[in-house]
């Protein structure tokens, strides 16, 4: 990668608005990113109260919390969809991505200010139709949507006769805009906006995961829009695109559905890919190995994302070789993944190596990411996967990839950037207690679900024979673990901002080459007056 | 790189509306995906639709194979539907005559049509319908009482395909439901009809 020789020269007399026209009409691309973090943590809260309710009803059988089984089919799905759409997606793409993207290509701001303020509060309204379709009717007798993340007719629609569909569709829609609004503005800053000298193969590797993130939004997100819109006609209007009795078929919703779901796989791990790239590089001391081949890896994750949806649906009847081509297809994308994973661990190869707070929970998703990724290796095959199809395998799979993947460099973003975006420092000691507590807590949490799928414990049921019992209560204490964790996390936060310790430009030293830390810790308003210039190493040692 | 502010608006202004353009296409693409489906599925017999065709062409095979029926009717229409034969075994390319009977036990006229598919979902390529009381809709008085002919044949191509080879039976299903958009109209699949005593 590049140095930057001349970062502009920033007046410390910065003009910030006042409060209201700050934080409510904010165009300030760091202020936004400020409060995709403020909503991600607050989502997330109310996404762990749900998980937390999950796991309480599963701790033993029978049913002990809720006395609907469909209240606890609303809790899963609650969960869900708050955790993808309310929590990782605003945390990686419009938190991180907003902060650091126009930092590190040397960019005053996002290209435009004004819209990246709507897709914030179109995410915030999104939300808030979340929040309201769990106090209204949906299937006879009870409140909420119990149709699962995935929203699969018949049972979105004939039945949930309510309109607690309705709304969690309208909180998908308003998200969704809110998602391709913001990936509009990602991808002209970073075609259009870069310093002078930084061509895209000399951009730093977050730069990149968002690009590719961004036209995976854009690819994607108006499929969904377009299913959920035809659900809500078929709902509401009498169309029959997914009813079998104007001559529908539901298996289209699930293609249709799918083609958006597994690209938006990867929307949420890009990002982290980018981060934890940054993370490694910065405290091994050395640039990221093979910085080429991870970018154009992240675009083959991309592009072959694209054309492995159907490996969700191998049991609704595909021939032979349809199921062939997918299994092969997503076996594919294990190669460039492993490109990522072995570059990581080169790069810490023969690195000088600090076990910063930052650190601990980048390799940390190193090694849970490969778990999460062998598993997905070996539902990649269909004849397995009849077997462990809607199983806790299942569940075991993807939170691995994404609540032990993407959650864990959510953290590491948070203690990595953490003194650039506020000045201040969270103590060492919190973020490693935080993260072995969530390190012990997730495993202890999801690895016991392999056990559970493995012997046949199926997903979305709030009751379950004695049988499982063991492991359903060892997956409990983990969670307890985990939430013990947060705590620790929650008093880093406070002891940071109670302390008068104030961080360096450049907190972590020569590994961190990067752009942000050229500038004041936290940054001016407004940044790169003149911009920056990238020029090459003249050694290129790497 | 001296580019002017001007310059620069422009190029940024062409990014976002090339951005816009594939927004606009991918979700055209999403409801062009419906009718294409549908083609698609008719066309290749995908997830157990049966084909349309005319009378079975070539010669009949000697292999044969077990055909359901398998007859629904949707919650809402108050009728009562049986085939004459809860299965048959089918020779391969010979043309076959199944008729279904509906009765409608309702006091009010009512209009439905039925839908239909075929399991194993594999099968449906192979399947070939001449003649379907499921192609129009039906209407029937109070008490009224229809036989439906079916006509179809088992393309001995199924052999022939490694994913069906080791099949040996298959079932037709067919579900009616109320009649969601159409007007009520006189059934053009020519069917016998019995008037109950």
């Amino acid at each position: 990668m590049a140095q930057a020789v001349a970062a502009g020269h920033d007046h410390a007399h910065d003009h910030t608005p006042p409060f209201f026209q700050r934080w409510f009409n904010s165009t300030n691309h760091k202020d936004i990113g400020t409060l995709y973090l403020l909503f991600a943590f607050s989502a997330g809260i109310v996404g762990a109260f749900l998980s937390f309710g999950i796991r309480m009803e599963m701790e033993a059988p029978g049913l002990q919390y809720f006395s609907n089984p469909q209240t606890y089919n609303v809790f899963v799905t609650g969960h869900g969809l708050i955790m993808v759409f309310f929590m990782v997606m605003p945390a990686l793409i419009g938190g991180f991505g907003n902060w650091f993207v126009p930092l590190m290509i040397g960019a005053p701001d996002m290209a435009f200010p004004r819209m990246n303020n709507i897709s914030f509060w179109l995410t915030v309204a999104g939300f808030m139709s979340l929040v309201c379709s769990l106090f209204v009717e949906g299937a006879p007798g009870a409140l909420g949507a119990g149709t699962g993340w995935t929203v699969y007719p018949p049972l979105s629609t004939a039945g949930h006769p309510g309109p607690a569909v309705d709304f969690a569709i309208f909180a998908l829609h308003l998200s969704g805009a809110g998602s391709i609004l913001g990936a509009i503005n990602f991808i002209t800053t970073i075609l259009n906006m870069r310093a002078p000298g930084m061509t895209l193969h000399k951009m730093p590797l977050f730069a990149w995961s968002m690009l590719v993130t961004a036209f995976l939004l854009l690819l994607s997100l108006p499929v969904l829009a377009g299913a959920i819109t035809m659900l809500l006609t078929d709902r509401n209007f009498g169309t029959t695109f997914f009813d079998p009795a104007g001559g529908g078929d539901p298996i289209l919703y699930q293609h249709l559905f799918w083609f958006f779901g597994h690209p938006e796989v990867y929307i949420m791990i890009l990002p982290a890919f980018g981060i934890v790239s940054h993370i490694i590089s910065t405290f091994s001391r050395k640039p990221v190995f093979g910085y080429l081949a991870m970018a154009y890896a992240m675009v083959a994750i991309g592009v072959v994302g694209f054309v492995v949806w159907a490996h969700h649906m191998y049991t609704v009847g595909l021939t032979l070789q349809t199921q062939s081509y997918f299994v092969f297809a997503t076996m594919v994308i294990a190669v460039p993944t492993g490109v990522k994973i072995f570059s990581w661990i080169a790069t810490m190869w023969g690195g000088s190596i600090r076990f910063t707070a930052a650190m601990h929970w980048a390799v940390g998703f190193v090694f849970l990411f490969t778990v999460g990724g062998v598993t997905g290796v070996i539902l990649a095959n269909a004849a397995v996967d009849r077997y462990l199809h809607d199983t806790y395998y299942v569940v075991a799979h993807f939170h691995y990839v994404l609540s032990l993947g993407a959650v864990f460099i959510i953290f590491a973003g948070v203690y990595y950037w953490f003194p650039k975006m506020t000045g201040r420092i969270i103590p060492e000691w919190a973020g490693k207690l935080h993260f072995w507590l969530a390190f012990v807590g997730a495993n202890v949490l999801f690895f016991p679900m392999h056990f559970l799928g493995l012997a046949g414990m199926p997903r979305r049921y709030a009751d379950y024979p004695e049988a499982f019992a063991g492991w359903h209560w060892v997956a409990t204490m983990g969670g307890h673990i985990f939430a013990l964790g947060m705590v620790v996390f929650v008093i880093g936060v406070v002891l940071a901002f109670r302390s008068k310790e104030r961080a360096a430009d450049n907190p972590w030293g020569e590994g961190a080459t990067t752009l942000e830390w050229t500038l004041s810790s936290p940054p001016p308003f407004h940044q790169y007056e003149t911009l920056p210039v990238i020029v090459d190493e003249p050694s290129h040692a790497h | 790189m001296t580019v002017s502010r001007t310059q620069r608006q422009t190029k940024t202004r062409t990014t976002a509306l090339a951005c816009l353009g594939l927004v606009v296409g991918m979700t055209a693409l999403a409801f062009a995906f419906v009718p294409l489906y549908d083609l698609f599925c008719k066309a290749t017999g995908y997830d157990g639709t049966p084909l349309r065709g005319t009378a079975a062409s070539g010669p009949a095979s000697q292999d044969r194979m077990v055909v359901h029926f398998d007859t629904n009717v949707a919650p809402g229409l108050p009728w009562r539907f049986q085939p004459e034969t809860p299965q048959i075994e089918a020779q391969l390319g010979a043309t076959q005559t199944v008729f279904f009977r509906v009765t409608n036990t309702g006091t009010a006229p009512s209009t439905g049509i039925a839908t239909f598919n075929l399991q194993p979902g594999l099968t449906g390529g192979y399947f070939v319908k001449v003649q379907c009381f499921c192609f129009n809709e039906q209407t029937l008085q109070p008490g009224e009482t229809m036989d439906f002919p079916v006509v179809f044949y088992v393309e001995p191509g199924i052999k022939a395909d490694s994913n069906t080879r080791d099949l040996t039976e298959m079932t037709l299903s067919y579900t009616y439901f109320a009649s969601k958009n159409g007007q009520p109209q006189a059934a053009l699949a020519a069917p016998t009809r019995t008037r109950p005593n």
